[in-house]
């Protein structure tokens, strides 16, 4: 069912070689700067600022519908955020220098080694995310903000601290990851066991030493690989693959982890939240949500942590807790609980893409406008500013969100069995939780 | 799967078909015209849901009591715009039943592309032929699954 696609030379040549990463790189960092220039001195009218615009609504297409679906953690693979960084880290922006890392190359502390603090990042990015979704300067703001962080950790800490445990992105793209169909893995352990140097953790002439932290003969899941090739290069038995493989492999180990579990938690009831208030026809929740500071903005966070924190889980909970009275289960109900939430991650994947769809095709006519006039000055640069706005194929809309929201169901629901069979627990009460909140999804999408 | 599930599978995609596109009762009455006064401020209309029965034909009065607002009915593709503190008519015939966003199409600040209304067409079919959907394929996935827990080992 797998298939290694450095088989064929053209794509392991392309994947080895650092020139076509680099230009990636390049192509995404400068429109990054530019987004935040833009930000900066442009139009403060969200829709037609490029910022905004190339951020929100093109990048989170590409992310949202294609990147994370189907290559997981591709994206981070050619992400800008943390290359001004790690090339001050290195002192080298190509190949290794040969020398030791500049800078304080600390440890990040072991009390932090989890997802926590980007569940958090991530829960204050939502908070605040209609402002910052409609707001160049303060979308500007965010994106420097992100860019300067990264710089810091990668002065203070080694590797890639920023990505592993800060990004508020990088967290939801590495827990949907786990769905997507491919994968980079060693080709045989025995080879990593015997091996004495880790290049491939450690670095050597060939390529840096992991930047994620993460010993590639040790990788069982997609989560916290960033896909940068690294290994690839360092590997001196060529024992690095990159796969192809059905999706959703990675789930069928359901996680231990708290974090991992409230990261999923965190994701669907985000996208739940979001198709009321954005795509909902209820304008004071709007406001309330954008009104920062005000009573009526306490209430949509008391709201929204509370829906996110307490009622998604404990509903979740007590679902598992039946199930594991129906099955007569002595499993502790934490390890049930963080097994089973690994069951909801493809509905809450194609939550996001239901929303996504919504959002992006009634939005996407900005793109030509603002890819002409990205500062609002009245630029003509390639003779689309003009273009009207009008939604895009609305009509299909319908067809396609409960086509994704069913296929969701479906997916989750035999994710669900396979964990339920793993720890011998009835999935059937976490089955019907998926399909209410499936039912409330469309209700507020339709 | 065994010869039986294969036939469950098949019946499933068939009521699922069922569901998708067999045509509903239609409770006929007659088309009527209908006014709406909508306000329009910044990010909301107030009524934000317009519930009229197909054939109606429906006059909405659109007021803006802030800045320049517009309303565009998605799939209609019709639109009208209303400068502050003047009313603007748009008057068709809601001849495609449904469920319809409205939404502005004036940038009108900040949360512009999130001014959003609905108008309702008749019963919301697709929700309901939508939930079936889910319903069913909550219900088969229940019934074709691929074994049963073992014992409880530990």
């Amino acid at each position: 069912m797998r298939s290694d696609l450095t088989r064929f030379p053209f794509v392991k040549s392309l994947l080895k070689n650092r020139w076509p990463q680099f230009l990636v790189w390049f192509v995404m960092l400068a429109g990054f700067l530019f987004a935040i220039l833009s930000g900066f001195f442009g139009t403060p009218v969200g829709n037609r600022n490029f910022g905004i615009v190339f951020v929100w609504i093109a990048w989170w297409a590409v992310l949202i519908l294609v990147a994370v679906p189907f290559f997981g953690r591709g994206w981070c693979s050619v992400c800008p955020i943390p290359l001004p960084g790690e090339w001050l880290q290195r002192g080298a922006i190509m190949n290794p220098p040969g020398k030791k890392p500049r800078w304080f190359n600390l440890r990040w502390p072991n009390k932090l080694r989890n997802i926590w603090l980007q569940n958090l990042t991530f829960t204050l990015v939502a908070l605040f995310s209609s402002v910052i979704l409609t707001t160049p300067k303060v979308t500007s703001i965010v994106l420097a903000a992100m860019l300067f962080l990264a710089i810091g950790m990668s002065i203070v800490f080694e590797r890639r601290t920023f990505c592993r445990y800060l990004c508020p992105v990088g967290g939801f793209i590495g827990l949907y990851a786990q769905a997507a169909p491919m994968e980079l893995r060693v080709k045989n352990k025995q080879v990593c066991l015997a091996c004495k140097d880790k290049p491939c953790y450690n670095g050597s002439e060939a390529g840096y030493g992991c930047p994620w932290d993460v010993f590639p003969g040790g990788l069982t899941k997609n989560t916290y690989c960033g896909l940068c090739m690294e290994c690839l290069r360092t590997c001196p038995y060529d024992n690095i693959s990159v796969n192809t493989r059905p999706f959703s492999a990675d789930l069928s180990k359901p996680s231990g982890r708290m974090d991992e579990a409230f990261k999923a938690f965190i994701m669907l009831g985000a996208a739940m939240i979001y198709a009321g208030v954005l795509l909902g026809p209820w304008g004071k929740i709007k406001l309330a949500a954008y009104s920062v500071g005000s009573l009526s903005w306490f209430g949509y966070t008391a709201v929204f942590l509370a829906f996110i924190f307490g009622l998604l889980p404990a509903l979740f909970l007590g679902a598992v807790g039946i199930g594991k009275v129906l099955t007569k289960s002595t499993l502790a109900l934490k390890q049930s609980f963080t097994a089973f939430a690994t069951a909801i991650v493809p509905l809450g994947l194609m939550f996001w893409v239901a929303f996504s769809l919504s959002f992006v095709l009634t939005n996407a006519a900005y793109i030509f406008s603002s890819l002409s006039d990205p500062f609002g000055w009245g630029w003509d640069l390639f003779g689309t500013a003009a273009i009207s706005w009008q939604p895009y194929l609305t009509s299909l809309l319908l067809p396609l969100q409960t086509g994704v929201l069913v296929g969701g169901l479906l997916w989750t629901a035999r994710t669900t069995q396979k964990v339920g069979s793993k720890v011998n627990i009835s999935p059937i009460p976490v089955i019907i939780f998926s399909t209410v909140v499936t039912l409330t999804m469309l209700g507020l999408l339709l | 799967m065994s010869k039986k599930q294969w036939f469950f599978a098949i019946f499933v995609v068939l009521a699922g078909m069922v569901i998708v596109f067999a045509p509903l009762p239609v409770h006929a009455t007659a088309p009527t015209q209908r006014t709406f006064r909508v306000e329009a401020s910044q990010y909301t209309y107030s009524p934000a849901i317009l519930k009229v029965n197909p054939g109606d034909i429906i006059s909405i009065e659109l007021i803006s009591t802030d800045v320049v607002h517009g309303l565009y009915v998605d799939e209609y593709g019709i639109s009208v715009t209303a400068d502050p503190g003047q009313t603007a008519r748009l008057t068709f015939t809601a001849d495609k039943p449904g469920s319809f966003r409205f939404r502005c199409n004036v940038t009108c600040g900040a949360l512009h592309p999130f001014m959003i209304g609905k108008l309702q067409v008749g019963p919301n079919t697709w929700l309901w032929r939508a939930s079936g959907l889910t319903v069913l394929a909550a219900l088969a996935i229940l019934i074709l699954r691929p074994s049963p827990p073992k014992a409880q080992v530990t």
